[in-house]
């Protein structure tokens, strides 16, 4: 869930050259990966990220999370190699903080990623990205480290499912997603089923060179790119990558369902939504627009407006829509005070409807524009920012013109396009209801 | 700040809104270590900082890599600032200053901030308050008219007071109420100190919210948010003079007022160690030890900052990175990793600059089937082993490097590098501090380490809080007033 909802906000941040066309320069590799680059001479550092259509929701049904546990092991140590000895977890961390530099593995739902920073300096960077190069090839996957963090993890779960706001997201990803990968949360069960040997299968399967979407932003011009890409990329298997099986769609919900979880907490938590849209959708622009009206722009949203603001109900109320590879949950979400929580969600869902049913008015339709619009350079100012971007462009297939038309295919939408786009995505009717800990 | 392990939640740090773009939460999950230091990299810092005609700060930093620009309102007053039966007010009095002035009315300061393509948002600690836009940087003088107009004229009404009180008490119940370690950490910090005034949360106590009036937050208004309080920071693709020029059209003529005496409120030396029981419902237990030692702070004008008490304080610096700063260092080697491991995780952390009084802490999650008095033990087993062993020189010098290229991250955010700016200034610390400090730890020796491990880590200044697991669904502290108070 979270990694679907940082994919939209990556995407939020994506927005049309303010100050001159951003160029990204796009080549494929030799090794078959897609790389992206921004060069940002400014500083001097590199930041490169690596994706790949690994996340969980190809992990099998009982092992739900080998994707996230694989991708944490990986600083577990590697393995050696002709004339380098092998390098065990410490040594691996020592020799990240003697650069300076850093490497890390994550995953979500869709995307496996890598990512690596250093310094620019020569001969920095040339020890970083060799270093890098064998933990994202030949990480060795000790099974005595996986039997010691693996009790680690369980009790993580155990405590996480003390908190309110675990528990209700829970229910709410199993309300929305059914049986879909993106509803799936790890369990003791599944940690007890995933061993090292699967860590193994899927970094053979899953990490080769030619499946990589490689983004990259530093001081670094296009042919030191592309020699650090080789650097990289020297120790994966080189060769084919057939085409991945696809993996199941997000189903519509047949009807409305509410649970109503009683729970000793200060707070109760309130969660409504259904399955939104995947990222490709044609209506993305309208929802981006309408969404940040609605609920997800901050204390001029129409949500916030009418919990917060006008009745002191809570301190944080939001919608978001999380476009993935399918369609990721669109969201509302509020904390109140346990005897506040049916007033609550009787005002969020009114708003809700209002605004299927009638769309925004052009005021706040401007309003958006002005902000989203207006704010364009906010979303592209940093290494950190740029490379947030570029990955979403690569990730997602978009054009290379992507930020450069942002803000017009922004002001091309309409109050309109907004109302039908939402008519056509929500149905206020038929929505998942999580209430926990209310009075 | 590492995000990986250590889960001591010691920064209180409140904002306005919980979505945050502070400091944003690297979705790629990429970490720097970026510990001190702001010194620009073989170049001349191109920081300025001015003093307006009313006596208000305004420090500038150009950076002309976008188009953008980050505005920031500092004001040396936070929870410390407060006083008995009214804890929480600077914070909830942030909540208020966007609630109008007599010519821009409540919720018009975040349209306009909106309407101009920028981002704002607030916060508030211990020791400062801070309000801030990010726009771009041809709307610098739009919005530091609007923060200047509420600086001086923040005005709304009792209605408006008290629905945004509640959602303070939300945000308490949200941040506090229902997370175990923060009313841990709540519950020790009240153990830690008796005098000072640290011992309150930023948030305050629900009693005090309560009972909280509108003419408690108009006062604290009146009293501290004067110029001379006060400093403006804005770093980006900004020139100092032509900023220096707005300053004073704007904010230089904002009625300077006398800044009320701050009594001192000092902590007496504790002597014994203080223990404390909190339980909770959780899984897992935890225990947290805090151990009283010097910080880096300005003494009297003209005294040297790098006294004795600051070298220690670096030296100090240094510890914690040792024992907590990368991968795979001393405490995370030691305690979570061989096959009868102790901890589930663990954490070092300090901070050296406050206003107030500092703490060093040690922190960890015992393994299952562990008791929090083994951790407690092992934790002080590693302290101990540094005053008899030391560190070695290639400890030392990796965790320079990692400051040091952390120097070079860190640039990338001018935000970020507002901040720092802004919290300094509240600190009284001068411009330049930060590479100041980088060059000072790069001639800390392992002896110097080693010292400050034997010098502060005994029993008599040590606070010990021990989180005990409860049941779900017991009954817990009641969450509705008793009779009688006010709501």
């Amino acid at each position: 869930m979270h990694f679907k909802n940082c994919i939209f906000a990556l995407s939020m941040l994506v927005a049309p050259g303010a100050w001159g066309a951003l160029p990204i320069e796009h080549w494929m590799h030799a090794s078959g990966a897609q790389v992206y680059l921004v060069q940002s001479p400014g500083i001097a550092m590199v930041d490169v990220q690596l994706d790949f259509d690994a996340g969980d929701r190809r992990s099998p049904v009982d092992k739900t999370g080998l994707a996230r546990v694989m991708a944490s092991a990986t600083r577990n140590g590697v393995k050696g190699a002709a004339g380098q000895s092998a390098l065990d977890e410490n040594a691996l961390g020592e020799a990240w903080a003697d650069l300076g530099a850093s490497f890390s593995a994550s995953a979500g739902s869709d995307r496996l990623t890598f990512a690596l920073r250093s310094l620019s300096y020569p001969d920095v960077l040339a020890q970083a990205s060799a270093l890098a190069a064998r933990q994202l090839g030949e990480p060795a996957f000790p099974d005595k480290l996986w039997q010691r963090d693996r009790p680690k993890m369980i009790a993580s779960i155990k405590e996480a499912n003390t908190r309110p706001a675990t528990v209700a997201a829970r229910a709410f990803g199993k309300a929305v997603y059914g049986k879909h990968p993106y509803g799936r949360e790890t369990t003791e069960a599944d940690l007890r089923n995933i061993s090292s040997a699967d860590m193994q299968a899927l970094h053979a399967q899953a990490v080769r060179a030619c499946y990589a979407r490689i983004s990259m932003v530093g001081a670094v011009n296009r042919a030191q790119a592309d020699a650090l890409v080789a650097t990289l990329l020297a120790r994966l298997p080189q060769g084919s990558c057939p085409a991945l099986p696809p993996v199941d769609e997000v189903q519509p919900l047949s009807g409305p369902s509410e649970q109503r979880i009683a729970f000793d907490s200060a707070q109760a938590h309130v969660l409504v939504g259904q399955p939104g849209i995947k990222r490709n959708s044609p209506d993305y622009f309208a929802l981006l627009v309408g969404n940040h009206i609605l609920g997800g722009g901050g204390f001029t949203a129409r949500l916030t407006e009418e919990v917060r603001e006008k009745r002191g109900l809570t301190y944080g109320i939001y919608s978001s829509f999380a476009p993935g590879l399918h369609a990721g949950a669109f969201t509302i979400s509020l904390q109140t005070r346990p005897d506040q929580a049916q007033q609550a969600l009787d005002i969020l869902r009114a708003e809700l409807q209002r605004f299927v049913a009638d769309g925004p008015t052009e005021q706040e339709l401007q309003a958006a524009k002005d902000n989203l619009i207006g704010g364009f350079a906010l979303r592209i100012d940093t290494n950190r920012k740029l490379l947030d971007n570029v990955a979403n462009i690569a990730w997602n297939d978009l054009p290379l013109d992507y930020l450069a038309t942002w803000t017009a295919q922004l002001q091309r939408v309409t109050a309109a396009d907004i109302r039908q786009a939402f008519a056509r995505t929500l149905q206020p009717q038929s929505m998942a209801t999580v209430v926990l800990g209310a009075n | 700040m590492k995000h990986l392990t250590s889960i001591l939640v010691v920064f209180e740090l409140i904002f306005r809104a919980s979505r945050l773009r502070f400091a944003g939460r690297a979705c790629a999950g990429l970490m720097v270590a970026s510990l001190v230091g702001s010194g620009v990299w073989a170049a001349p810092d191109p920081t300025q900082q001015f003093t307006l005609r009313n006596g208000m700060t305004l420090i500038v930093k150009p950076d002309h890599r976008a188009p953008t620009a980050v505005h920031m309102l500092w004001v040396r007053v936070g929870s410390m600032d407060e006083v008995d039966g009214t804890s929480g007010v600077a914070h909830l009095l942030e909540h208020m200053l966007f609630k109008g002035t007599p010519t821009v009315k409540a919720g018009d300061f975040s349209r306009r901030v909106a309407a101009l393509g920028g981002r704002e948002n607030a916060f508030t600690n211990k020791d400062y308050t801070g309000y801030y836009q990010q726009i771009p940087a041809a709307r610098l003088a739009d919005v530091m008219q609007l923060e200047a107009d509420r600086f001086a004229n923040n005005q709304w009404s009792d209605e408006d007071f008290r629905k945004e009180l509640e959602v303070v008490k939300e945000e308490r119940r949200l941040r506090t109420e229902d997370n175990p370690h923060a009313r841990l950490f709540e519950a020790m910090t009240a153990t830690t100190y008796q005098a000072s005034p640290y011992r309150r949360p930023v948030v305050g106590w629900m009693s005090d919210l309560e009972s909280m009036v509108p003419e408690d937050a108009r006062a604290f208004y009146r009293r501290w948010y004067t110029p001379a309080n006060a400093a403006i920071v804005v770093a980006g693709d900004v020139e100092p003079q032509a900023v220096f020029a707005l300053a004073e059209k704007y904010y230089g003529g904002i009625a300077s007022a006398q800044l009320p005496e701050r009594k001192p409120r000092l902590e007496p030396a504790q002597s014994g160690l203080r223990r404390l029981d909190f339980k909770a419902p959780a899984e897992q237990s935890y225990v947290a030890l805090a151990f009283k030692v010097p910080g880096i702070r300005p003494g009297a004008p003209g005294a040297d900052l790098w006294d004795a008490q600051a070298q220690d304080a670096l030296a100090l610096t240094v510890l914690s990175a040792v024992l907590d700063g990368y991968e795979g260092a001393r405490l995370d080697r030691a305690l979570t990793q061989s096959d009868d491991h102790l901890a589930d995780n663990v954490g070092a952390h300090y901070s050296a600059t406050a206003r107030g009084p500092v703490t060093f802490m040690v922190s960890g999650v015992p393994a299952s089937g562990k008791s929090s008095a083994a951790l407690e033990a092992a934790l002080r087993a590693q302290l101990k082993r540094v005053a008899e062993e030391g560190i070695s020189a290639a400890e030392l010098k990796r965790v320079v490097n990692q400051w040091t290229a952390g120097e070079v991250y860190q640039q990338d955010s001018v935000f970020n590098q507002a901040r720092r700016l802004g919290a300094n200034w509240t600190m009284g610390l001068p411009l330049g501090f930060e590479a100041d400090m980088l060059e000072r730890l790069r001639g800390i020796s392992p002896a110097q380490v080693q010292a400050v491990a034997a010098r502060y880590f005994g029993d008599d200044e040590l606070t010990v809080a021990t989180l005990l697991p409860q049941p779900l669904g017991v009954k817990r502290i009641p969450r509705k007033p008793p009779p009688g108070t006010r709501h």
